[in-house]
């Protein structure tokens, strides 16, 4: 199993430390010449979503990985990678837009409302969930299902192999969500 | 602070890596640079370049005009205080700014100590010209460092000085024996618990970009290949002759920093880049602030 991380910017470098614990093979996408190489899933890290949306597009990596994801791709967002994903983002505009969700960016205000906390996911138990600027699910659709709340607020869902949280699994040093996404990848295959 | 606090701090830097962090000045500079793929704003009523030539005590931004440019943007919004002017600080924390600079582009308020930065929820940048420098802002509580190049020069030197020694004390540290660790920590003037992390993970205990003095995107493929984790742009955008396509053209070349053909292309038709100081034809280094 060989996972693609996309590496335009923020945090992809703790993804791949993350897969490397867990003994997954994986490689960095910053250029269309990257999507050469067979990969069985997609990861989209945390960071700024304006950021990623901008150069997807701007990189050509816009249609070939929304063709990759609609073709039934597995895909796991983070943060700013739940942003890219989601049907609807509050007061912006979505990027694939895949995901049966409603999103609202920086929905804890700034960086001094970003928390962390250990709650429960659907499945997994109790797992440590840092809230980094983070965005929460307004709603989820018919089409996905909430995973895991904190505070009334959803922050994580899942529709076939799309799997997104608010939080950032890859920055703690508990690998239960990444597991959980490979034996969906793993599934998937 | 609560541990958890700082934690959450470093980690917002890392969320910014691999980006490119503009200076601006007004709100529609700061809609410029977050379309143009800026991963966080510095907010400051002069850029660095204007600051040099206007000369004269240089203090912390107005908090309306700091307002104006949170209002505008999404990204994190970072601004400068004085090096020691822990009051600045605490405004800047009361109008919930995402990053404190405490920044040598100022006039520094004192001459021997820094803030305390333990005492704030908020998260502070820090320049450093070395390991000791930054092993000591970290003490203090920074949760991110940047180089300090030489600001509004558009001269590069500095900042590739700072990286390259920065990063090749972490590779002596690595290579000293366990029981060398004392001895060295006493010559950097730094905790020795923090010394201790450097030499086993072979880095800074937290995120590094480079700043000062980056006006191409070839400057800031440079400086991520001798191992910057985002770079600052300062007056090198607005100050030049395009400012919409250089930003633009900077944030792809951070992006794709190792492909040469492709910031070749984004090198091309830029317009004017900004003209620059030489660091030897400056009487004022800033970088010697705050050590």
């Amino acid at each position: 199993m060989n996972i693609g991380i996309l590496a335009l910017q923020g945090a992809f470098a703790e993804h791949g430390a993350m897969l490397d614990r867990l003994g997954t093979d994986h490689f960095e996408i910053r250029q269309t010449r990257d999507l050469e190489r067979p990969f069985d899933a997609l990861i989209l890290p945390g960071g700024e979503s304006t950021v990623m949306g901008k150069l997807l597009h701007d990189l050509g990596l816009f249609q070939p990985l929304l063709q990759r994801i609609k073709n039934g791709m597995p895909v796991f967002g983070t943060c700013a990678g739940l942003i890219l994903l989601a049907r609807e983002v509050e007061g912006g505009t979505p990027c694939f837009g895949v995901m049966d969700i409603c999103v609202k960016r920086n929905a804890y205000g700034r960086q001094l409302g970003s928390f962390y906390t250990e709650a429960e996911f659907c499945g997994l138990g109790s797992v440590p969930m840092p809230f980094i600027r983070a965005p929460y699910i307004r709603s989820v659709g018919p089409k996905a299902r909430a995973l895991a709340e904190t505070d009334g607020h959803i922050a994580a869902a899942q529709q076939d192999k799309m799997l997104v949280t608010a939080f950032h699994p890859e920055l703690t040093d508990n690998p239960a969500i990444h597991r959980y996404f490979l034996e969906c990848v793993k599934k998937a295959g | 602070m609560e541990k958890t606090r700082y934690e959450l701090n470093k980690e917002l830097a890392q969320m910014l890596k691999g980006g490119v962090i503009m200076d601006v000045t007004t709100p529609r500079q700061a809609e410029i640079a977050q379309e143009a793929g800026a991963c966080a704003v510095m907010a400051l009523e002069r850029i660095p370049a204007d600051i040099r030539a206007a000369g004269g005590v240089s203090r912390m931004s107005d908090p309306q005009m700091i307002k104006g440019i949170q209002e505008a943007v999404s990204i994190p919004v970072m601004a400068k205080c004085r090096i020691g002017h822990f009051a600045e600080a605490q405004i800047l924390e009361a109008i919930e700014i995402d990053y404190i600079d405490e920044s040598e582009v100022l006039s520094p308020a004192d001459d021997v100590y820094h803030i305390d930065k333990t005492k704030f929820k908020v998260p502070f940048v820090c320049g450093a010209r070395d390991l000791g420098e930054a092993l000591r802002r970290i003490a203090e509580g920074a949760s991110m460092i940047r180089t300090k190049g030489e600001p509004g020069t558009g001269d590069i030197i500095q900042a590739v000085r700072h990286m390259r020694a920065m990063n090749a004390e972490i590779r002596r540290i690595q290579n000293l024996r366990e029981d060398e660790l004392f001895e060295a920590a006493k010559q950097l003037q730094v905790p020795l618990s923090l010394l201790r992390d450097v030499y086993e993970n072979g880095r800074l205990p937290v995120v590094n970009f480079a700043a000062g003095g980056v006006a191409t995107p070839a400057d800031a493929a440079l400086l991520m290949q001798l191992g910057a984790e985002g770079v600052f742009v300062g007056s090198g955008i607005f100050k030049s002759g395009n400012p919409e396509k250089r930003a633009a053209a900077i944030v792809k070349a951070v992006a794709n920093y190792t492909d040469a053909k492709q910031i070749a292309e984004l090198s091309a038709g830029l317009g004017e880049a900004m003209v620059g100081i030489n660091e030897s034809e400056i009487t004022l280094l800033m970088a010697q602030r705050g050590k």
